[in-house]
This record gives C-alpha cells, sequence and structure tokens, in this order.
C-alpha cells in the first residue's frame, strides 16, 4: 500500500481543535506534522488592551481545566511588578486552590486518556470523581471551572464556614478511589500493553526537544518549579517531586496519577497549618505599576507556564508573553510519532496531555 | 423442525419464534441490558425514561429514530453496493439463526453439517465489511475494513479449531447431536480451553472491546461505518447484535449442555438463560479493557489463540482416547 495522508482534526473526535497531519504507510506513521493555531485567539495582543485585574478572565479562559494555575504566573508577575505584599493566608489559600485544580486537571486528563485507548469505565469514574473536586471548588470560588480567584494581593475571597471539613472528605474519598484507579487501569494488562514502550522519549531527547511538566519527569528528570523556585508557601511544604525513568506513555501515566496523591499530601498540610488573617491586601482596583520586565514561572498542572510582562507605567501591560506547556512540549509530536504505529498515535498524542487552547493561546 | 407438509407452522417458526421476531426483541433487549450493565459497572444510571420499566424501551426508541433519518449517499460512494451492503451484512447474519436451536424442537433447520454452514457465514461477514468500507470509498472505511478483514480471517481460524474437539466427541456437525451428547457432561468441563478459545475469538468476530479496532474513533472515526447513517446504520447495528446473539446461543449449546437442565423450567428457558450468562460475560469486558492495537490483535490470534486451540484438540484426542467417550 502506497503511502495515505490523514488529517486527524481539526474537529476531530478526540483531538480537540487541532489538527495533526499524518502520512501513514500501512500502519506505521512516516510523518506527522502538527499543525496548531485553529483556537489562536490572540489572548497576548488582547492583555495590552485590558487592565491588570481584567486581564484574569482573559488569562485563564485557554486553560480551562487548570484555570488557577494559568493565572497563577501572572499574579506573581503583577505583584512583583507593583511591589505588592501578599498575606500569609492568601498564600496558604493559593496553594490549596493551585494544588485542587491540578488533581482535577489530571482526573480529567486521565478521563480523557480512557477514551482515546477506547476504556470507557476509564473515562467516566475519573470525570465522575472530578466532581468531588469540583463542588469544593464552587464552594469556595463560586464557580465550577473559570475561577478567576487568584487577584494580585491574595485572593478574590475568603473561604466559606466548614470548607476544611469538606475538603478532607473530599480528599479522602479521593484516596479510596486513587487505589481503586491502581488496581483496575493502571495494572490493566491491556493498558500495559498499549502504553509501555509505546511513545519512548529519552532523558538526552527530553532535554533537546525542551519538554516540560509530567512529560519531563516522565524521562526521569526531577524538574519542577514548586521545588526549583518556591513560590509562594511551597518551601514550607513537604512534597516529593514524582519521576519515572522509562519515558514511555506509561511512564507519564504514572508520573500523573502519583501527582494526585502528592497533591492531596500538600492539601492536607495546607488545611492544617492554614493562618487566621486576611485574605487580600489592600491595593488600589487600578494598578499601575513602574517601569520594568519581570518573569515568573510555576507550575501548572501541564508543566511550566511562565509570563514575561513589561510595564511602561500605564494600567495596561505594554507587552504580555505567555510560555504554555502545551506549546512547549509540541516539538516532541513529531519526534514520538515518526516511526509508531497509527494505533499508537492517540496513546502518544493524549500521554502528553496536549491542550490545544493553551498552545494557541 | 421444518416441515414442508405445515406450511403455516414453518413460517410461524421463521418469522416469529425461534426466528427473526424472537432474535429482534431479544436484540432489542440486550442492547438496553448492556447499556444498563456498563451504565452500572461505570456508576451511571443508563437509560431511564422510555419505557415503564427502566428506560426498557430506549432501544426502540433509538431505532425508531434511525427509520426516520434522511439516507445519506455519499458522492463519492458506489451507490449500488454502499446501499447493499447492510443488507447484505443483515441476511449473512440472519442465515445463522436458523441453524441454531435454542431447544430440540425449536430449530428452524437442522443439517448433519450445520457447524460448517455456520462457520462458512462467520467467514463471509468479513466480506459483507469490505463491501461496505470499499463501497463508502473513504479513507477511514477502508482502513477499518482492512483491519476488520484481517482481524475476522485470523480469529476465525482458532475458532474453527476450537470446536474440533466437541465434534470429535459428539462424532457429528449436528448442533442437535452435539446438545445430545452432553447429557454425562457438559463440554464446557471437558473442553474448558476451548470454551476460552471460542470465547476469545468470539469477541473478535463482534469486534467488541478489547478487539474493538475497527470503529477505533480516536484514530479512524468510526472505521467502515464511518459513511453510513439513519437506517442504513440501525441495519448494521442489528446484524452485529444478530451476530452477537447467535455466537451467544452457538456457545451455549457447544459448551453449556444448550437446553439440558432439571426438568420443571421448560428447555428453551434454559437455552435462553444461558445465552444470557454468556451475553453478560461477553460484554463485561468492555467495562473493564482497553482497546487492543492491531498488530497485537494479530499476534494474540496467531500465537496465542491457534497453538492453544490445537492444544486443546490434543487434549480432546486424550480424553477421547482414555474417558471412552
Amino acid at each position: 500500500m502506497s503511502e495515505v495522508t490523514l488529517n486527524i482534526g481539526p474537529q476531530h473526535p478526540g483531538s480537540g481543535h487541532f489538527r495533526l497531519v499524518v502520512s501513514v504507510d500501512g500502519d506505521t506513521i512516516t510523518k506527522a506534522t502538527p499543525d496548531p493555531g485553529y483556537v489562536h485567539r490572540g489572548v497576548e495582543k488582547q492583555a495590552e488592551y485590558r487592565e491588570y485585574l481584567q486581564n484574569i478572565p482573559l488569562l485563564e479562559r485557554p486553560v480551562i481545566s487548570d484555570s488557577n494555575g494559568s493565572v497563577y504566573a501572572y499574579v506573581l508577575a503583577v505583584e512583583r511588578l507593583a511591589g505588592l505584599t501578599v498575606p500569609e493566608r492568601a498564600q496558604y489559600i493559593r496553594v490549596l486552590m493551585a494544588e485542587l485544580n491540578r488533581i482535577m486537571s489530571h482526573l480529567y486528563w486521565l478521563a480523557i486518556f480512557g477514551i482515546f485507548l477506547g476504556h470507557s469505565t476509564m473515562f467516566m469514574w475519573p470525570f465522575g470523581d472530578r466532581e468531588a473536586v469540583i463542588d469544593l471548588a464552587q464552594r469556595a470560588m463560586g464557580t465550577r471551572l473559570t475561577y478567576s480567584y487568584f487577584v494580585p494581593g491574595g485572593v478574590r475571597n475568603d473561604l466559606p464556614d466548614g470548607f476544611k471539613d469538606q475538603a478532607i472528605r473530599a480528599i479522602e474519598f479521593l484516596e479510596k478511589r486513587l487505589i481503586e484507579y491502581n488496581a483496575i487501569f493502571m495494572k490493566n494488562p491491556v493498558f500495559l500493553q498499549r502504553t509501555r514502550g509505546v511513545g519512548i522519549l529519552r532523558t538526552d531527547d527530553a532535554i533537546k526537544l525542551g519538554v516540560v511538566g509530567p512529560t519531563l519527569r516522565g524521562s526521569g528528570i526531577d524538574a519542577d518549579a514548586r521545588k526549583d523556585e518556591p513560590y509562594d508557601v511551597y518551601d514550607k511544604l513537604e512534597f516529593d517531586i514524582p519521576t519515572f525513568p522509562n519515558g514511555d506513555c506509561y511512564s507519564r501515566s504514572l508520573v500523573r496519577l502519583e501527582e494526585i496523591k502528592q497533591s492531596i499530601r500538600i492539601v492536607r498540610q495546607v488545611l492544617e497549618a492554614m493562618p487566621p488573617g486576611a485574605f487580600r491586601a489592600r491595593n488600589p482596583s487600578v494598578l499601575k505599576p513602574p517601569r520594568g520586565s519581570v518573569y515568573t514561572r510555576t507550575e501548572a498542572a501541564r508543566g511550566t507556564y511562565a509570563y514575561f510582562i513589561t510595564s511602561k507605567g500605564d494600567k495596561t501591560p505594554y507587552r504580555l508573553k505567555i510560555s504554555s506547556p502545551s506549546f512547549r512540549n509540541l516539538p516532541a509530536f513529531e519526534f514520538l510519532m515518526r516511526g509508531s504505529h497509527l494505533a499508537d498515535m492517540p496513546t502518544i498524542y493524549w500521554s502528553l496531555d496536549y491542550w490545544p487552547l493553551e498552545a494557541d493561546r | 423442525m421444518l416441515d414442508l407438509n405445515e406450511p403455516l407452522a414453518s413460517l410461524l417458526q421463521v418469522l416469529v419464534f425461534p426466528g427473526l421476531t424472537f432474535a429482534l426483541i431479544f436484540v432489542l433487549f440486550m442492547v438496553w441490558y448492556e447499556r444498563k450493565l456498563l451504565a452500572k459497572m461505570q456508576l451511571r444510571v443508563g437509560p431511564l425514561y422510555a419505557g415503564r420499566f427502566e428506560g426498557i424501551l430506549q432501544p426502540m426508541a433509538d431505532f425508531i429514530k434511525l427509520l426516520f433519518k434522511e439516507v445519506i449517499v455519499p458522492k463519492q460512494a458506489d451507490k449500488f453496493f454502499f446501499l447493499l451492503a447492510p443488507t447484505f451484512m443483515m441476511a449473512v447474519s440472519a442465515s445463522m439463526l436458523a441453524l441454531i436451536p435454542l431447544s430440540a424442537s425449536q430449530v428452524i433447520a437442522d443439517s448433519n453439517v450445520a457447524l460448517l454452514i455456520i462457520i462458512a457465514l462467520l467467514s463471509l461477514s468479513p466480506l459483507t465489511i469490505i463491501v461496505a468500507a470499499w463501497a463508502s470509498n473513504n479513507k477511514y472505511s477502508l482502513i477499518g475494513g482492512l483491519r476488520a478483514l484481517h482481524q475476522m480471517t485470523s480469529y476465525a481460524i482458532p475458532m474453527s479449531f476450537s470446536i474440533l474437539g466437541i465434534v470429535l466427541m459428539s462424532g457429528s456437525f449436528s448442533l442437535l447431536a452435539i446438545v445430545e451428547s452432553q447429557r454425562s457432561s457438559w463440554f464446557i468441563l471437558l473442553q474448558p480451553l476451548g470454551a476460552v478459545v471460542f470465547y476469545l475469538a468470539a469477541l473478535a468476530e463482534l469486534e467488541r472491546v478489547p478487539f474493538d479496532i475497527p470503529e477505533a474513533e480516536t484514530e479512524i472515526v468510526m472505521g467502515w461505518e464511518t459513511e453510513y447513517s439513519g437506517i442504513n446504520y440501525g441495519i448494521i447495528m442489528t446484524a452485529t447484535y444478530i451476530k452477537f446473539y447467535a455466537l451467544a446461543v452457538l456457545f451455549t449449546d457447544l459448551f453449556l449442555g444448550g437446553w439440558l437442565g432439571p426438568a420443571p423450567v421448560p428447555p428453551v428457558i434454559w437455552t435462553i438463560l444461558k445465552t444470557l450468562l454468556v451475553v453478560t460475560l461477553m460484554m463485561i469486558p468492555r467495562g473493564v479493557y482497553p482497546r487492543l492495537r492491531v498488530d497485537q490483535m494479530l499476534r494474540f490470534g496467531w500465537t496465542g489463540l491457534l497453538p492453544l486451540s490445537l492444544v486443546n484438540l490434543l487434549i480432546g484426542l486424550v480424553e477421547i482416547a482414555y474417558l471412552k467417550l
């Protein structure tokens, strides 16, 4: 059979709004060219016309599954630019919400991985269990996904009464479920066959391609902005950075499952150590930071999320640049898919946790 | 048994019981049962509103919806074969029903080569699929069709081999004789390996999880069914489920002693109960396993199931020699 070119996307049931042009020779992929940009909305340019506070809802839109993680670095950048101080309670609340969002995002990832592998139970269970965390988030932040909760100088509102008990109940429930996930999904013989040894990204290749987040940690490198450049109160908390050396889809899956456990650990500590006090510093609502540039990076669910902001002393940023983990992981597509089976394409695709909106911005 | 001296009774047998109408009702029940079973496994509710009991009429409602949809034939498709393929598929599946007995009296046609005809019909079904895939003139359909062809041809062989032991023991290809020879012991006890091979091969023949590779929706949309919609899709689905039902009854007759069971329950009910058990066992993998890859599936078929079916045949020969069956 001669070579056939398949267009996977841009509106394909699995891939999200993103096109992958795949050439197959029989069942072997000879070339896979990602074609991002289908959902590009010019977020960076739009941000130049909005005030610093107004930018928050805009910047979290590209990453609705991890909206706190995506604005965290922005809020830190604005604080550093404007020289704001953040009350300790607010720092704890932010860490708490960022970790809950990470759990949510990883459960979402696991669920969609089920779809990509044709495992419908793997889709339903994590998606249903994710509701426990979403309910929690909704009580604290008012909405299910797009919270606009982090603001320069703290968070938008304080935690409601009884939040701690509800949160403990939710994470205890999740811990129980994680044991079942491990037994039913991760140790499933067919799951092992489909993911082990598939899409191997060796350590040196991972460094050369510049991938970030769980993809990098799945190749055995313990790079995590929460440990490397601790922000807020991460340096006061105890947690591990899970890494797995094999670099295949299975390693990347295990990293994410293990990260949920570590996030639960962090949430526990934060709930215990949460001090009383103000949840937000008193700041003017229209910020006018002095001239200057700042670069901040945080560890969002998909990897390093970084902002570079330049201020000319106006109420809007002069330039705002987003470095999103999905875009950083894009080069791995072509590298990993060349020479693999067509049926492994979805596995490799989603093991990178690619989120087209986040990459296109 | 079909009797040409009583044309009306024969017609009723073909069209009502144990023929087409009963099979269609059973298939509608199976669709509902599968959705409900899967929903329970996945902590969902499943169909709930259509019908008085737990949405039992949902498959019927879905079928009626499909009936009223426009028949869309793609511009580039070969119209004649595109429209013929679902009927072809239905004919092949429904023919199997005639040969598979529900009880000693409830069988449309018994033949001393019934099992051979069923296997021949099973090997015909990949042909119907390749007709559908080719006539669709779509890349995804073609890839799905070729995958189905690979899968079904490589699993038809272990499936045929897995029942050879039974044929030797009962000394007949007639299903009535095979069931009658299980009076002393069901063949699943004598040929457990054969039952496992048959079960796995049947899953592959039916394109069920973990062998639903021809319809891998994340790579090739819906495989060879991609271009079908409306009632054509409905016919394809019905044909697939009739094949599912036929294979489940076949498994019951071959390995579970068919209609043999304690007296107060009528024989037909025994067959149906055992068939339901087999159907459940064939549905459970859908909630438990992801999809295999096409090369893994083929390797499993040729290097796993085929040797196992031969080992099973050897076990059968040893049993015949020593147990004086």
